[in-house]
C-alpha cells in the first residue's frame, strides 16, 4: 500500500515564538499513503507544525515541499487549494451554518462559477450549484450525514461535529489530511468508530494522513510510523512497537524514571 | 385626531411590512410572468395609494411619501450594511461616509446636466469605468507575483486611480464641451435638456455613483480590511468624519463651488419618482440576495463564522472581505443617489458620524444576517421615528419632538432585551430564503421512488 513517492518533505522547519523555540528542526517525508502519527506531551510542538505546514502562522525557518513544489510562503488557502486539508484541535465549524453549508464552503475553490454567474443567475450557475449540492449530499452520505444536512451545525453533539469537521476537511479535495486531535473528548464507542472511519478514508480517498493524537490506544493500533516530539524537538520515530519500547519516549511522557522504582 | 393619527401610522406600518412580504412571496414564483406580475402590482399599489384621496385627507400625504423615500434609501443602506456587518462580520461605520459619497456624486452630475453642463456626467462616467478597468487591469497584474505586501498593492492601485483621474478629468472636460451646444440656449432649451434626456442622466447619475462609493470603498478597503474587526470599526468611523469634513469644506478645499460647502448643496433637481426609487430598491434586493445565496456568499458568512476555518477550507479570506465591502458600498452609493434626488438639498450634517448609526441600529433592529429585516426595519424604523412620533409629540408642545430621541433608544432596549436577535433573527421571507435545493433534490428522490 505505502508506495516510496514522498507527498509532503518538511525540511529543517523551526519556529521562534520571541525566543521560545517551538519547533526546532523538524523533519518529516509523508510517503504517499502513509498514516503517520505525531505525538508528545502537551506543548511538544505538534499544533504549530500543523499551523506551519497550513500556513497560519509564518515559518522562521526551513521548508515545506508539497510533491515537488515550495509551499512554505504561500497563503493558507492557497496551500489548501493545491491539496492540504486539515481539522482542529478544537472544533471549528461554521457553526451557525447548516452542515451542508460548511461542506458547500469547502467546495467554493471548485465552485466553477463567478460572481458575475451569481449575480445574474446564469444558467451556468443555476446548473453548477445543484450538481455542487447533489455532489455535497453525496459527501455527506458517504459519512452517514445526509440526514442531517439541514442542521445548524452548532446543535450537533460532539462526535457528529467532529464527522462533519472531517468531512468537510475532505470536501477541499485534499491528497493530504492532517488531523489535530480527532478522538480527544471522544468516549471509547465514539473512538472506535473515528479509528475506523480514518481507515476508511484513507482507503476511499487515497489520502495520506498525519495525525496528531494523545489518545495512544488510537495512535499505537492505526499509526504505521510515528514521530515523537518533545519541547519542539524529534526526540524519537520508527513503528508504534519501537515507540512503545523507547526509553527517550518513555522519559519524555513519563520523567526520568528513579533507578529501580521504573522495574517496581 | 392623535388617536385616529396613531391608529392609522401604525396602520401603515402594518401594510407596508406585508407589502414588503407580499413582493418577496411574489419574486419567489418561478414563472417570469408571475415575477412581473408582482413587480408591477407592488409598483401599482404604493403608486395608487399615493393617488388615493378621500376629501381633504390623503391616504399617503405628500409627507408620508417623503418619509417612503427615505425607508427605500435607508433600506439599500441597511442591506449593504448588513452584507458587511450581519454576513461578513465586519463592523462598519463608513457606510454613511459611502452613501454621503453616492449622494454628494449623484447630485453633482444632475446639478450640473440641468445648468447645461455636461462635464459632471462625463467626467464620473468616463472616470468610473476607466478606474474599474484600472483596478481589475492591476490586480491581474499583481495577482501574477506572489508575495507582494498589502500597501505596496495599494500603492500601485492608488497610482492606478491618480492617472486615471487625470485622463478622465481631461477627456471628460472635452467631450462636455464638444456636447454643449445640445443644451441649446436660454428659451430655447435643446435636446439634452428636455425631460427624457435629464431622466436618463439620472438614473446613470445613480449608478455611477453607486461604482464611484464602490472604487473609494476599495481603495479603502484594501489597507484598512487586515486590520482586526475593532481596529477595522475605528478606522471606518475615522472614514466618515472625513468625508463629512470633505463635505463642509467642499467650495473651499474641494473644487466644487457648487455644492457651497457647510451650507449645503442646494437646487438638486428633485427626479426621484416612486419608480425609480422601487427600481432601484429591486435591482439593490435582487444583487444583494444573488450574491448572499450563493457559493461566494456562502464564503462571505464563513468569514463571520470562523477566519481561520475559512483560511484552511481554502477560502481568500481578505478577498472575500474586501468583495462583501465594496458591494456593500456601491449599494450605500444607490441609495445615496436616489435620496439626493428625493430630497433636494444636501447638507453635510446630514452625514455626520452620528447619523451614521441609524444604518447600524436597523440592522440589528431587523436582525443581523437577516436581509428581510433589514428592508421591514428600514420601513418600520422610519415610520415610527420620523413619522410617528415626530408628528405626535409634536402635537404635545413645542419641545416635545427632541423627546423622540429619548424615546427610541428606549424602545430599542427594549427590543434587545426582549429579542437579542433582532425582529427577524435570522429569518427570511419568500425570494430572500435560502435556496431550497435540497427539498427539490429529496422531491426529485421521492418522485423517483414513485415511479419505482
Amino acid at each position: 500500500m505505502t508506495s516510496t513517492r514522498t507527498v509532503l518533505e518538511i525540511r529543517e522547519l523551526t519556529k521562534f515564538f520571541g525566543g521560545l523555540c517551538a519547533v526546532k528542526n523538524f523533519n518529516l517525508a509523508l510517503p504517499q499513503g502513509a498514516l503517520w502519527g505525531l505525538i508528545g506531551p502537551n506543548g511538544a510542538g505538534k499544533t504549530t507544525v500543523f499551523n506551519l505546514v497550513t500556513g497560519l502562522i509564518p515559518l522562521s525557518s526551513g521548508e515545506v515541499l508539497f510533491g515537488a513544489e515550495r509551499i512554505d510562503g504561500l497563503e493558507p488557502h492557497e496551500i489548501t487549494r493545491l491539496g492540504i486539508a486539515r481539522t482542529f484541535q478544537n472544533i471549528r465549524l461554521f457553526s451557525n451554518l447548516s452542515v451542508l453549508d460548511n461542506v458547500r464552503i469547502a467546495y467554493h475553490p471548485h465552485a466553477g462559477y463567478g460572481l458575475s454567474d451569481s449575480l445574474l443567475r446564469t444558467p451556468k450557475f443555476t446548473l453548477r450549484e445543484k450538481e455542487l449540492t447533489e455532489e455535497a449530499l453525496e459527501f455527506l452520505s458517504i459519512f452517514k450525514l445526509e440526514g442531517l444536512a439541514e442542521e445548524t451545525a452548532r446543535n450537533l453533539p460532539y462526535g457528529e461535529q467532529r464527522r462533519v469537521e472531517i468531512a468537510r476537511a475532505l470536501a477541499c479535495k485534499p491528497q493530504v489530511l492532517l488531523l489535530d486531535e480527532p478522538a480527544a473528548g471522544m468516549n471509547p464507542r465514539e473512538i472506535i468508530a473515528l479509528m475506523e472511519l480514518i481507515h476508511f478514508i484513507r482507503d476511499r480517498f487515497k489520502l495520506t494522513i498525519l495525525l496528531i493524537e494523545h489518545q495512544m490506544r488510537v495512535v499505537m493500533s492505526i499509526c504505521e510510523r510515528i514521530t515523537v516530539m518533545d519541547f519542539g524537538e524529534v526526540i524519537a520515530r520508527g513503528t508504534p512497537k519501537e515507540i512503545q519500547d523507547n526509553q527517550t519516549v518513555i522519559e519524555a511522557y513519563l520523567g526520568k524514571g528513579v533507578a529501580g522504582s521504573a522495574a517496581g | 385626531m392623535e388617536l385616529g393619527y396613531l391608529f392609522t401610522t401604525i396602520l401603515k406600518m402594518a401594510l407596508l411590512v406585508a407589502w414588503i412580504y407580499g413582493l418577496l412571496w411574489g419574486l419567489n414564483k418561478k414563472e417570469i410572468w408571475k415575477k412581473a406580475l408582482t413587480i408591477l402590482l407592488a409598483f401599482g399599489v404604493i403608486q395608487g395609494a399615493f393617488l388615493l384621496q378621500f376629501g381633504d385627507y390623503a391616504v399617503f400625504s405628500a409627507f408620508d411619501q417623503g418619509l417612503l423615500y427615505q425607508a427605500v434609501t435607508m433600506a439599500m443602506v441597511a442591506m449593504g450594511l448588513n452584507l458587511i456587518y450581519g454576513f461578513n462580520g465586519q463592523f462598519s461605520l463608513a457606510q454613511w461616509g459611502f452613501y454621503g459619497i453616492g449622494a454628494y456624486c449623484a447630485a453633482d452630475i444632475t446639478y450640473r446636466w440641468t445648468n447645461g453642463d455636461a462635464s459632471g456626467l462625463f467626467v464620473l462616467g468616463i472616470g468610473v469605468v476607466l478606474a474599474a478597468l484600472a483596478l481589475i487591469g492591476v490586480g491581474r497584474l499583481l495577482r501574477l507575483k506572489r508575495g507582494i505586501p498589502v500597501l505596496s498593492a495599494f500603492t500601485f492601485y492608488l497610482v492606478a486611480i491618480i492617472i486615471v483621474g487625470f485622463v478622465a478629468v481631461f477627456v471628460g472636460k472635452e467631450l462636455a464641451a464638444a456636447v454643449d451646444p445640445g443644451f441649446g440656449g436660454r428659451g430655447a432649451p435643446g435636446a439634452l435638456a428636455s425631460p427624457a434626456a435629464v431622466q436618463i442622466v439620472f438614473f446613470l447619475s445613480v449608478l455611477i455613483a453607486g461604482a464611484f462609493a464602490a472604487e473609494v470603498s476599495f481603495l479603502f478597503g484594501l489597507p484598512v480590511l487586515t486590520l482586526g474587526s475593532d481596529y477595522f470599526g475605528i478606522a471606518t468611523l475615522g472614514f466618515a468624519i472625513v468625508v463629512q469634513t470633505m463635505m463642509v469644506n467642499s467650495d473651499t478645499i474641494l473644487p466644487f463651488p457648487e455644492m457651497k460647502g457647510g451650507r449645503g448643496m442646494i437646487g438638486i433637481p428633485k427626479l426621484t419618482s416612486w419608480i425609480a426609487a422601487f427600481a432601484f430598491l429591486l435591482m439593490v434586493v435582487v444583487i444583494v440576495r444573488n450574491f448572499i445565496r450563493s457559493s461566494t456568499g456562502r464564503a462571505t458568512m464563513s468569514v463571520r463564522e470562523d477566519e481561520i476555518a475559512a483560511k484552511a477550507m481554502g477560502i481568500n479570506v481578505a478577498g472575500s472581505k474586501l468583495m462583501a465591502f465594496v458591494l456593500g458600498s456601491f449599494v450605500a452609493g444607490i441609495g445615496g443617489g436616489v435620496y439626493a434626488h428625493y430630497i433636494g438639498f444636501l447638507s453635510p450634517s446630514t452625514f455626520s458620524f452620528l447619523a451614521g448609526f441609524n444604518p447600524l441600529i436597523i440592522v440589528v433592529f431587523g436582525g443581523l444576517g437577516s436581509m428581510t429585516g433589514s428592508i421591514a426595519a428600514s420601513f418600520v424604523w422610519i415610520f415610527f421615528l420620523e413619522g410617528f412620533l415626530r408628528v405626535l409629540l409634536a402635537q404635545m408642545g413645542t419641545d416635545a419632538p427632541t423627546w423622540r430621541f429619548v424615546l427610541y433608544p428606549i424602545t430599542l432596549l427594549l427590543l434587545m432585551l426582549i429579542r437579542p436577535q433582532g425582529l427577524m433573527g435570522s429569518v427570511e421571507w419568500g425570494f430572500l430564503r435560502a435556496d431550497r435545493i435540497i427539498r427539490r433534490l429529496k422531491g426529485n428522490d421521492a418522485a423517483q421512488k414513485g415511479q419505482a
